[in-house]
């Protein structure tokens, strides 16, 4: 068997130490650790209720909203763990901001959209700069500058998403986690999308949970593939998809299963 | 065709009410009946004390339910923790919502009136009609705000939101509309009742109007109530001429609760 705890080269921005979550009686993770290292694209993959999207979520603590949720081992940010006494859950999604399956744009306008996060957390700059920077940074600046003032809810899905992305932006944290970003999109906004991924891990760490293998395959660097609970392999994108060592994953890779 | 019909016997009863009432009231409706006091010759009275008093009960009665009930609806929904005390309250807060309304006439008469020395005031009667309609506003703003979707909290959590910055610039904009739409029809419930009323000690025969909150008054049902049970049949007219005005009244709180929800949902 690989070695899970690969240690993959360069700063380990985010890390889990024998990661286990537990929905009431279920164990939905089990005892899982892998290392993510900074400014690095890294999947999750995994056929459905394999446990990415938890894993996912232990990063920034949305997990402590779901009702029953409890959470054993260590999610480490910076050498910080993030589960440790007085730490707080909303500071954590400050600095590692978060993508969902759905685009969910607020109700509001696209300039109030991405304005919003920065406002709560005090941002005292020029907002007008903030938000065109981070809609620039999302790719989406050119198709909706002369529209800030209209709703949001008038975008297209793929716009909706990058907007959701620009939103997550503005808030500048240092992380972005991403929810099978693309997988409620046509294939030209899943393009736009993953290049878009692709631009961002010049200044993020971007983790990406996804079912489809061809985008994990072209957006990640490093690629983890998850089985009931169990992390089962962990390494480099371009081995695993070619050259995988444990038998599960070249069964779920090559779609013998999930 | 069962429920055409169910629908069409709904309406036609209706519609034969409210022609009698207009049969009836239509003559002694004018404007010195709406502001004129009440009197012995049926020719001279008028509904001006009740619908002041109404007027001042039911915005007293707003002022009091309004921020508790949505207040409540917004802990219940967003702050409650899930566990056995939660669903207590919650089922007790539906079951008051079906506590007959002179119940709450009798507490309000032990509580507000005479524990509290409130005397027969618009305030112990506001108060009373307040506890009437919490129930109705707290469960229809419960309502309102399940229905704003969890991936609107969910989006807002993840850009380092707390619950009240959650609470305040998504969940509560995005269910005002129900919630005002609760509001103004639980008010229109509270604005029709005599029976609490009376145990509160609306007066019967008010010849003057109210100017402070400690009161006394009469509202408009309470009126309609005393002229019908007159024995000459010139009150009776006066009653239908009041429950037109009780009828506009309500149809008017009605058409704003809708003109409200419309340009709050166009808004958001």
């Amino acid at each position: 068997m690989a070695d899970p705890i690969m240690s993959p080269p360069g700063e380990i921005e985010l890390e889990a130490r024998d990661l286990s979550v537990l929905y009431g009686e279920t164990r939905a993770l089990k005892h899982v650790s892998i290392k993510i290292p900074d400014r690095k694209v890294v999947a999750f993959i995994g056929p459905s209720g394999c446990g990415k999207s938890t894993l996912l979520r232990c990063f920034n603590r949305m997990n402590d909203l779901v009702p029953g949720a409890r959470i054993e081992g260590e999610a480490i940010f910076q050498g910080q763990n993030l589960y440790g006494d007085g730490v707080d859950a909303v500071d954590v999604r400050r600095r590692i901001g978060m993508v969902f399956q759905k685009p969910n744009p607020f109700p509001k306008s696209i300039y109030a959209n991405v304005a919003f996060g920065a406002k709560i957390n005090g941002f005292v700059g020029d907002m007008d700069e903030l938000v065109e920077k981070s809609l620039k940074q999302a790719a989406l600046w050119e198709e909706v500058k002369d529209r800030l003032t209209s709703s949001a809810l008038a975008l297209s899905g793929g716009q909706q998403q990058r907007l959701c992305i620009a939103r997550a932006l503005a808030v500048e944290p240092e992380v972005l986690l991403m929810d099978e970003p693309a997988s409620a999109l046509d294939p030209l906004a899943t393009q736009k999308i993953e290049d878009l991924i692709y631009d961002l891990k010049q200044d993020y760490t971007v983790v990406i949970v996804t079912h489809n293998m061809q985008q994990a395959a072209r957006v990640s660097d490093y690629t983890a593939f998850l089985y009931m609970g169990d992390l089962v392999e962990y390494g480099v994108t371009q081995q695993m998809f070619t050259n995988p060592s444990e038998e599960r994953t070249e069964s779920y890779i090559t779609g013998r299963f999930g | 065709m069962v429920f055409a019909l169910a629908t069409m016997i709904g309406i036609l009863v209706l519609a034969a009410l409210l022609f009698d009432i207009f049969r009836d009231g239509a003559g002694a409706l004018d404007a010195a009946f709406l502001t004129n006091m009440p009197s012995r010759l049926p020719g001279r009275a008028g509904v001006k004390p009740a619908l002041l008093g109404s007027i001042w009960v039911l915005v007293m009665t707003a002022v009091m339910a309004f921020p508790l009930g949505v207040g409540t609806a917004i802990w219940l929904e967003e702050y409650a923790p899930n566990n056995r005390l939660t669903r207590i309250i919650e089922t007790n807060i539906a079951n008051l919502a079906g506590v007959p309304s002179v119940v709450y006439g009798i507490l309000g008469l032990a509580v507000f009136v005479r524990t509290f020395s409130l005397g027969r005031s618009i305030l112990a009667a506001a108060m009373t009609l307040a506890l009437l309609i919490l129930p109705i506003i707290i469960i229809a703003s419960q309502e309102a705000i399940k229905a704003v979707p969890a991936s609107i909290r969910l989006g807002a959590y993840a850009l380092g939101a707390t619950r009240w910055e959650t609470v305040r610039h998504h969940v509560f904009p995005q269910a005002l509309p129900g919630i005002l739409t609760a509001g103004i029809l639980a008010l229109s419930r509270a604005v029709g009742e005599a029976a609490p009323l009376l145990l509160v000690g609306a007066l019967a025969y008010v010849d003057f109007t109210p100017r402070a909150l400690t009161d006394q008054f009469t509202v408009v049902p309470v009126q309609i109530y005393q002229w019908v049970s007159q024995p000459q049949p010139a009150f009776h007219e006066l009653a239908a001429a009041a429950s037109i005005v009780l009828l506009v009244l309500l149809l008017s709180m009605n058409a704003v609760a809708i003109i409200l929800r419309n340009r709050y949902a166009r808004k958001n």
